[in-house]
């Protein structure tokens, strides 16, 4: 069966979602989510080894040959993305059983484990192929099912802001199957690796400039890159925690490996940073994405909301690393995208434990929270002091790695950038942890124990991971480099 | 009931043409113009011109929540089964040639079982999505004799 | 003249245009999606122009017929025509309940309720 791992990646969640609708009875529904991705988890952690040992894997589905058959393909770029996303699935759906059905209600919940299963499907889907439009479809697939899951939010504001992320992802979603389609006038081809060869021999014409335009655009407004985030803090606001917790720490990753393998893969780095100026674009909007949206996160009374704003910030980190264009700057956004992705689930998972159990995430009711809910508290600030990039954490380790390619760019005002906005990052974390341990708890404060096992345990899962990653990084630094290196290797 | 007449019977004589021709473009499907998603919506547009003629009441009688819900799992479950099925005996997923004896029946029998799936979940999806719009308008609007009134 | 004969072009990048207008300049969440839907239509009628070749038949292998239209961007559209129709779907049930919570389904009204509580 190993030969197949690559189409089982997709095919179980896509089993596991219509299943999850006729198994209503109970916890079933549940049960088949928590198989569909812990079953994911082992298949991408396969796949990372066969990759990293026997080179790419392409598998082609139906047996017909690409170019013109799908492919799915598999090289250390993707097969470390699959690993990312579905090991936060892995770790959310446990988390989800009591969280889902304190906010859901029992009867609703079969329809949460569908959606999610889709969503899941389609970040693995958009990750593993190796066909532009088929990338587009995956994509639709794992958005139109977060919309759903943002509207299940409990608020009635969770429906506009899943209607104004589905005009905004729509738009995005357009712009992307536009550049993908003045690329298959150009070419006659839809394949991925077919693609860059084909383009490669081709001068620079308007129809691929303009393909590239709007690839670039259409991406970037999935990736909530700056002056395109703007759907993106109301949607994590709103949503039920276990869905602010899965898609911040997999929906815009696997939108930024969609960037990457556009502007590396398919167009050659010499055209996407040499003849474009898309290095000093992506520089400019990353900088102000991380002083503008770290700056308003400050000032946020909603901790849900404080996190969001955190995450674009945190995006700019990822696209600043991408815009140095050598290896370093590259292994360091693709470095963040795992760090960030454990540390900001981890951050939402303790968010929503503390929800649980004080039905608010607010600021003002969380005064000494600290030590009502020691361990949901204890995990919340070692997240903190990971977005904040103290050693021994993983923040640390993107950001040294952040600054190192900036040296090697010779641009050294980024790295002391970096360094000044990650000051920013300690003023909206000690904000909360002042309030949660150096203010009193209200005198009528009802007694309320931590957050249950089940919901504790996932949130230091992650927040664990985040510590142990900063610690021994041979592993996520180790396949970042050689992610950097296929990437670049081949322009 | 009103005495819509000509509607009513214009609608019994239309519906079973509407399903044949359904029929008729999903098993078309293998060799022309045609298939799931179109004979889906065919389908679909034959069980929403029940509805609007004799009720909503009467349409979710002939299909209730409960089948159309079972319908989209089923249509899914078997179009991702035929995959799977191939792959347990030796092909690639999806790979229709190695289902039955040779390689042009096994196409056949392939394309037919998940052009099936596309349909019976397009049908389900449709008639499922006028059904909660059409209910939502009924719970939510003025008329409060239920849905045996054509919309 | 070249450019009036790639006319389908223009019509591409007028619907393009207003639909991505009607998105942006309508507060009525129902005129957006109809707004999101024209900007879609125009991605169909691109693609439906690209696998068009002149003097073409349809791809159906017969004597005497050696040039075709590319089936492929067909294809593609219909998956993109479903998707469009999902999204539309989820658009108007996401209308349907915001206009059960708030009572109305213009955006600055809802700005204003948002506001306030």
């Amino acid at each position: 069966m190993t030969e197949h791992l690559a189409a089982l990646q997709v095919v179980i969640p896509l089993i596991c979602a219509p299943l999850c609708m006729l198994v209503r009875y109970r916890d079933w529904s549940w049960i088949v989510a928590l198989f569909g991705s812990w079953s994911c988890l082992v298949i991408s952690w396969l796949l990372l080894q066969q990759v990293m040992t026997g080179g790419i894997i392409s598998y082609h589905m139906g047996d017909w040959a690409p170019p013109l058959g799908i492919e799915y393909r598999v090289d250390t770029v993707n097969a470390f993305v699959l690993l990312i996303v579905s090991a936060i699935g892995a770790v959310v759906t446990p988390y989800a059983r009591e969280s889902v059905r304190a906010e859901f209600g029992v009867n609703r919940v079969y329809l949460f484990y569908t959606s999610y299963m889709l969503c899941f499907c389609g970040l693995l889907g958009v990750t593993i192929t190796g066909d532009a439009f088929n990338l587009f479809v995956f994509l639709e697939i794992s958005s139109l099912s977060s919309y759903v899951l943002i509207a299940m939010g409990k608020d009635r504001r969770a429906l506009t802001a899943a209607y104004q992320y589905l005009v905004l992802g729509t738009i995005g979603a357009t712009f992307i199957v536009i550049g993908i389609g003045l690329l298959f006038a150009e070419t006659g081809t839809l394949n991925m690796a077919d693609l860059a060869e084909r383009l490669a021999d081709k001068p620079l014409s308007r129809t691929i400039g303009a393909a590239f335009g709007f690839l670039v655009v259409g991406i970037s407004l999935k990736l909530a890159l700056f002056p395109l985030h703007l759907w993106l803090p109301n949607a994590y606001t709103y949503a039920p925690s276990v869905v602010s917790a899965f898609l911040a720490a997999t929906a815009t990753k696997v939108a930024v490996y969609v960037l990457l393998r556009f502007l590396f893969t398919i167009f050659d780095v010499k055209l996407s940073f040499g003849v474009m100026p898309l290095d000093s674009i992506l520089l400019v909007l990353a900088v102000i994405a991380m002083f503008a949206a770290s700056a308003v996160a400050i000032f946020q009374p909603n901790l849900k909301r404080m996190l969001a704003y955190s995450s674009v910030a945190q995006i700019g980190y990822m696209i600043l690393g991408i815009s140095f264009a050598n290896v370093n700057g590259v292994a360091a956004g693709i470095l963040h995208l795992f760090n960030h992705a454990l540390m900001k689930g981890g951050m939402f998972l303790a968010l929503g434990c503390f929800f649980y159990r004080i039905a608010s995430v607010n600021l003002d009711d969380m005064a000494g929270i600290g030590r009502r809910m020691p361990w949901t508290m204890a995990a919340f600030v070692v997240g903190g002091l990971g977005l904040i990039g103290v050693p021994l954490t993983v923040g640390f380790i993107s950001k040294w790695y952040l600054v190192l390619g900036a040296f090697e760019r010779g641009w050294w005002f980024a790295a002391a950038l970096v360094l000044l906005c990650s000051l920013l990052a300690v003023v909206y974390i000690w904000r909360v942890v002042e309030v949660a341990y150096l203010k009193p708890a209200p005198e009528n404060a009802p007694d309320i124990e931590d957050a249950p096992p089940s919901m504790l345990i996932p949130t230091w899962i992650l927040i664990g991971a985040s510590i142990y990653y900063g610690i021994n990084t041979d592993l996520t630094v180790g396949a970042a480099k050689l992610a950097a290196q296929q990437l670049l290797g081949a322009g | 009931m009103y005495s819509y007449l000509v509607l009513r019977v214009v609608a019994k004589l239309l519906m079973p043409f509407i399903m044949l021709f359904g029929l008729y473009v999903q098993f078309h499907g293998d060799f022309g113009p045609g298939g799931g998603f179109q004979a889906g919506v065919i389908f679909a547009a034959g069980f929403i011109l029940y509805a609007l003629i004799f009720g909503l009441q009467n349409a979710s009688r002939v299909l209730p929540r409960g089948i159309l819900r079972f319908g989209i799992a089923l249509g899914v479950l078997l179009y991702a089964g035929v995959g799977v099925y191939n792959l347990l005996v030796g092909g690639k997923y999806l790979d229709y040639n190695v289902m039955a004896q040779n390689a042009v029946h096994g196409q056949h029998l392939g394309i037919l079982l998940v052009e099936l799936g596309v349909g019976i979940t397009v049908t389900s999806v449709m008639v499922m999505v006028f059904f909660t719009f059409a209910r939502h308008r009924q719970t939510k609007g003025d008329d409060q004799d239920g849905g045996s009134r054509p919309l | 003249m070249a450019a009036v004969g790639l006319y389908n072009y223009w019509i591409v990048v007028f619907l393009m245009m207003a639909g991505f207008y009607i998105v942006i300049a309508h507060d009525n969440l129902v005129k957006k999606i109809v707004g999101l839907n024209v900007f879609q239509a125009s991605v169909f009628v691109m693609y439906i122009t690209f696998g068009k070749i002149q003097g073409g038949t349809a791809p159906i292998i017969a004597e005497g017929i050696t040039t075709y239209s590319n089936p492929l961007p067909h294809v593609l559209i219909l998956t993109a025509i479903v998707v469009g129709v999902a999204t539309t779907a989820l658009g108007l049930a996401l209308v349907v309940r915001i206009n059960e919570a708030y009572g109305t389904i213009e955006e600055d009204e809802i700005h204003v309720q948002d506001e306030e509580s």
